[in-house]
């Protein structure tokens, strides 16, 4: 079966800037996958390629196994929900909602009717005459999903969906995003600069920097082998060591990356086995508390190490700890295996 | 040492301080002051002024001896709705209306251009072009039009280089908006009121276009209207507010007007011409006052007409 979305070896240049840089990967039907980075490595110039407000410099781009590269946005089965939201200002919610179908000229009754239905799946029904400006960021969002999906795409994009709603708001639009996504069966490709929201969220990813894809996969895969120092630091926090620093720490002369919680840290009570080191800074997170500890001698290495609070927690700035942990906790990120 | 000095130093606060924390803690003080000196000239300046010329209308003149009436009468605007008179509304108004379409259809695209595709040094370019002719003297480009369009002057010549004067003469030959010359035609006059009005319908044109999101041309885009339906649904609607604007403008610029009608085009007067008549030779005050009157109600009908159709509805 052909992948719902494939990039061959796409670039998107403007003037000197190589916004997407050789970029290939494939997206299957019905999955929820995320575009991770930060700003300006493109990932969003990616999700414009595929909605067609952008063609690329080189490279192909197949929509459903068609080369589309070239297609403008309104001759896509692909839909957006954007950033701003972009609802109509001088429209109703209703009018907004039912707009793909206004396009398509089906009649105002059918395409009201339809609008209630979309307005129904995101729980916005009886909101169909109120103008964009009445509505919360949260509901406003709702609205541009119900627009974005009456047109029945068979892709639908996400341009960091949730980036302007408060803390609580976007877990509970997570829930619902992905309940959504299994409700009405589309592929939804998300766009993100947020590690946490990709990982909770997505059946995959892509993790994009400079204009270039650096790892592709499960989250489980990204965050337990990532592929490389900025994989392993932009997804979730590491310890990166390059080969000297290894070397010293865990005797083996490769790159490698630690993850902060999988180190064990005892106190000056609790015996002395381990990587001896001086805790340098507290953090304390509410669930857990992070360590940064000053390890070796006469250079000393920092390393964040992680662990849940309990009671009795005496650690404090100075205080002389043991770190350990297990061999499977080390990743080389030098490209071999270990 | 310094401290004791500090101390010592230190009196209670300023009376500026204290003043300046007194109106801070009085925010509503604060603004009725800053806005009191704006308010009365709004207010006396601006309104009273209009309510006088209003009141002005209902008084009358004494037909022998030429002085006014001080008595509330409906005989100015009897004589106001005379056809004569009425000629001269119908005329101004058409002219008025026909400059506002005009200034709309090619102040339109102009704008768009400098909202969407204009960028940096071109759009700075595009400001100065729209704006310079505001800077030079208004008299002095009526006057220049006068030569551009009169018989010897750059069209007819032009006319005449390519061998289209017969052209030019059909055009002159229509009736009303024909005339001897350009210059002494509607269509003379049509022009210069479309070139120094035309500022002011593309600048609200602009600065409405300007805010529309460009999210919002995507967003139609991708859901699949093409870019003529894109234009219609999202593009016209949204930068309806900045047309009504811009028409306000240049439809009552032209209703007013006194000084193109009178340097270029027929003997035939305009609003402008009749109030400047009747209050200054004539001395007929109400009625000068009762034809500047009219501008206004055309304004108020047009103004709500445009409010029925929801141009004022994306504001």
């Amino acid at each position: 079966m052909d992948p719902e979305v494939r990039f061959d070896r796409v670039s998107c240049h403007f003037g000197n800037v190589k916004a997407v840089d050789d970029v290939s990967f494939e997206i299957a039907e019905g999955e929820f996958f995320a575009m991770l980075g930060p700003s300006g490595s493109g990932k969003t110039t990616c999700l414009r390629m595929i909605a067609g407000f952008q063609y690329p410099t080189q490279g192909k781009i197949f929509i459903h196994g068609e080369d589309d590269s070239n297609l403008p946005p309104f001759e896509r089965n692909v839909n957006t929900v954007f950033q701003d939201y972009a609802l109509f200002p001088h429209m109703s919610v209703l009018d907004n909602v039912s707009y793909g179908l206004m396009v398509k000229k089906v009649d105002k009754r059918e395409r009201h009717m339809k609008a209630e239905e979309m307005l129904e799946l995101v729980k916005l029904s009886g909101y169909g005459n109120r103008r964009p400006s009445e509505l919360s960021g949260g509901q406003r969002q709702r609205v541009a999903l119900a627009r974005a999906l009456i047109n029945r795409p068979r892709v639908l994009l996400l341009d960091e969906p949730l980036g302007a709603l408060d803390q609580k708001l976007r877990e509970q639009m997570q829930v619902e995003l992905k309940a959504l996504q299994r409700q009405v069966g589309i592929t939804f490709i998300f766009v993100t600069h947020d590690q946490q929201e990709a990982l909770s969220m997505s059946d995959r990813m892509a993790v994009f920097n400079e204009g270039r894809v650096e790892q592709i996969g499960s989250p489980r895969e990204i965050y337990d082998r990532p592929g490389n120092a900025f994989v392993a630091e932009f997804v979730g926090t590491s310890n990166v060591l390059d080969a000297v620093e290894a070397q010293r720490i865990t005797g083996i002369a490769r790159p490698l990356s630690l993850r902060p919680e999988k180190i064990t840290i005892a106190g000056p009570s609790q015996g002395k086995d381990g990587l001896s080191g001086v805790v340098a800074d507290v953090h304390y997170m509410g669930a857990h508390t992070r360590y940064i500890v000053d390890v070796g001698d006469d250079a000393p290495i920092r390393i964040a190490v992680q662990r849940q609070n309990v009671v009795g927690d005496d650690l404090k700035v100075g205080s002389s700890v043991a770190l350990s942990w297990d061999d499977d906790a080390v990743r080389p990120l030098d490209g071999a295996e270990q | 040492m310094s401290e004791a000095l500090a101390t010592t130093v230190t009196p209670g606060p300023s009376l500026t301080r204290r003043l300046s924390g007194f109106l801070y803690s009085h925010p509503h003080l604060l603004l009725s002051v800053l806005l009191l000196p704006p308010l009365l000239w709004l207010g006396i300046i601006y309104v009273g002024s209009l309510l006088a010329l209003l009141a002005q209308s209902f008084f009358s003149i004494d037909e022998f001896s030429g002085m006014i009436v001080h008595e509330f009468t409906f005989n100015t605007y009897r004589q106001l709705f005379s056809p004569a008179n009425m000629d001269i509304v119908v005329r101004t108004a058409s002219m008025a209306a026909t400059v506002t379409i005009g200034a709309a259809l090619i102040g339109f695209p102009i704008a768009y251009y400098m909202a969407r595709y204009a960028t940096g040094k071109t759009k700075a370019f595009m400001y100065l072009a729209v704006m310079l002719p505001l800077w030079s003297s208004y008299l002095v480009r009526v006057y220049a039009w006068k030569l551009i369009l009169s018989k010897e002057g750059i069209i007819g010549w032009a006319f005449e280089q390519v061998g289209a004067s017969w052209l030019l003469e059909m055009i002159l030959a229509l009736p009303v908006i024909g005339g001897a010359s350009l210059s002494v035609s509607y269509i003379g006059m049509f022009l210069v009121f479309l070139y120094i009005w035309l500022p002011f319908m593309i600048l609200p044109i602009q600065a409405a276009l300007e805010r529309v999101p460009p999210s919002l041309l995507d967003a139609s885009s991708d859901l699949g209207a093409r870019p003529v339906t894109t234009f219609r649904k999202v593009i016209l609607p949204l930068a309806f507010p900045g047309i009504v604007a811009g028409s306000i403008f240049t439809f009552s610029l032209t209703l007013g007007d006194y000084i193109i009608p009178g340097i270029i085009g027929s003997s035939r007067l305009f609003i402008g011409q009749a109030v400047y008549l009747h209050q200054g030779v004539a001395g007929n005050i109400p009625l000068a006052a009762a034809f500047s009157v009219v501008p206004i109600v055309i304004m108020a009908i047009y103004l709500s007409v445009a409010k029925r159709l929801g141009a004022f509805n994306a504001l």
